[in-house]
């Protein structure tokens, strides 16, 4: 890593400029098929080199630590810091602009033809569906994360308490979030 | 506009939603069926199914899915204020930290954090997908359903619609066969 570099600009030292960030963002949420994370990094670093792998890794660690959309977050920090607050709005509005609007066009089609049967079927289909995404999306993470034993006690203890014991999402986070950064601390300090 | 009326209940509901929301919105959606469907009625399971299988099916972030909550419940100011009371309260709390990211990533502490959320983050979306399915789905052709599209995400690199394509199919031909 470079520390001179000025990571406001693009790696070819070019500025950001607002409709640049604009358009950007437009295409991560249009391409963005069950979620922006792969195509955000796709776009980001290799296609418009607004930034290194390292840095976008940072920035999209520190958007998932955050409460909130992880990408929303890590939007919201690179608007801010390629344009300030304006390039944050701007970028956003990029985002989700179209998609809300398609979103709203397929609502609208598939509500004219919400009465047939065929279409009733598929529905309850496609929502089953849907749920498995998640499910998949899950088990997908805790392939790539290799997580040690800590935390996989964790990841299942969390799993238990909201699928099983169906305790509040609010309570669940607030109270498993500080033992396992506890946990972590103190399994770092023994190992260390 | 104001008062108890539905658009206050979204703004309220989705803005303290998103100060505790990690893990983002595929993690939230048991809290999202439960403010829609338990708590408020604005949804029916079915409805709520359908309508997250609609959010899947459009690009974007997952997060969309409470856009179309409040679109379902107030028409477009109800889409404007649940979109917005989602983004707004954690994205002033992003706006902060990213400010600050480089007095807070040499710490050991954040570090610590960035290491110890995954593990929560998993547990809460398998947890996440498990009761929306628990709560959406019924027959074994739809929890059949739910394996199928699980294991095409966990185990292909495939675009998602690929499921939702496939489990909207299947629903079709066992509507057709009388099935459902």
């Amino acid at each position: 890593m470079k520390n001179e570099r000025d990571s406001s600009k693009s790696l070819d030292g070019r500025p950001i400029t607002l409709g640049e960030l604009f358009m950007g963002f437009a295409q991560m949420g249009l391409y963005g098929f069950g979620g922006v994370a792969t195509i955000a990094r796709h776009i980001i670093v290799e296609k418009r080199r607004w930034m290194s792998e390292y840095e976008y890794a940072s920035v999209l660690g520190m958007g998932q630590i955050l409460p909130g959309g992880n990408i929303i977050n890590m939007t919201i920090i690179l608007g801010d810091r390629f344009q300030g607050p304006l390039g944050s709005i701007v970028a956003l509005s990029g985002l989700m602009i179209m998609p809300t609007i398609i979103l709203l066009a397929l609502t609208t089609i598939y509500d004219a033809f919400a009465a047939n049967p065929d279409v009733r079927a598929a529905t309850v289909g496609a929502g089953a569906a849907a749920a498995g995404l998640i499910i998949g999306l899950g088990l997908k993470m805790g392939r790539n994360l290799k997580l040690r034993p800590i935390h996989l006690a964790f990841a299942l203890a969390t799993f238990i308490c909201m699928a099983v014991l169906r305790l509040p999402f609010i309570g669940v986070v607030l109270v498993m979030t500080p033992l396992c950064i506890a946990a972590t601390f103190w399994s770092r300090r023994n190992a260390g | 506009m104001l008062g108890d009326g539905p658009i206050v209940k979204l703004a309220l509901a989705f803005g303290a939603l998103s100060l505790v929301s990690v893990g983002g919105a595929p993690a939230m959606m048991p809290e999202i069926h439960r403010l829609a469907v338990v708590v408020n009625s604005w949804h029916t399971n079915a409805e709520f199914a359908r309508d997250m299988a609609l959010a899947q099916s459009a690009p974007g972030p997952n997060f969309m899915m409470i856009s179309l909550v409040g679109w379902r419940v107030a028409g477009f100011p109800g889409l404007m204020a649940a979109t917005l009371a989602a983004i707004i309260p954690s994205s002033i709390i992003a706006f902060i930290v990213g400010r600050l990211y480089t007095r807070f990533s040499q710490k050991e502490w954040f570090n610590v954090a960035r290491s110890a959320l995954p593990p929560i983050v998993l547990g809460l979306i398998v947890a996440s997908g498990v009761v929306t399915a628990g709560a959406a789905v019924s027959g074994a052709i739809g929890f059949g359903i739910v394996i199928m599209s699980a294991a095409i995400v966990a185990l292909t690199s495939r675009n998602p619609l690929v499921a939702i394509g496939a489990g909207a199919l299947i629903g079709l031909i066992a509507g057709r066969l009388g099935f459902l």
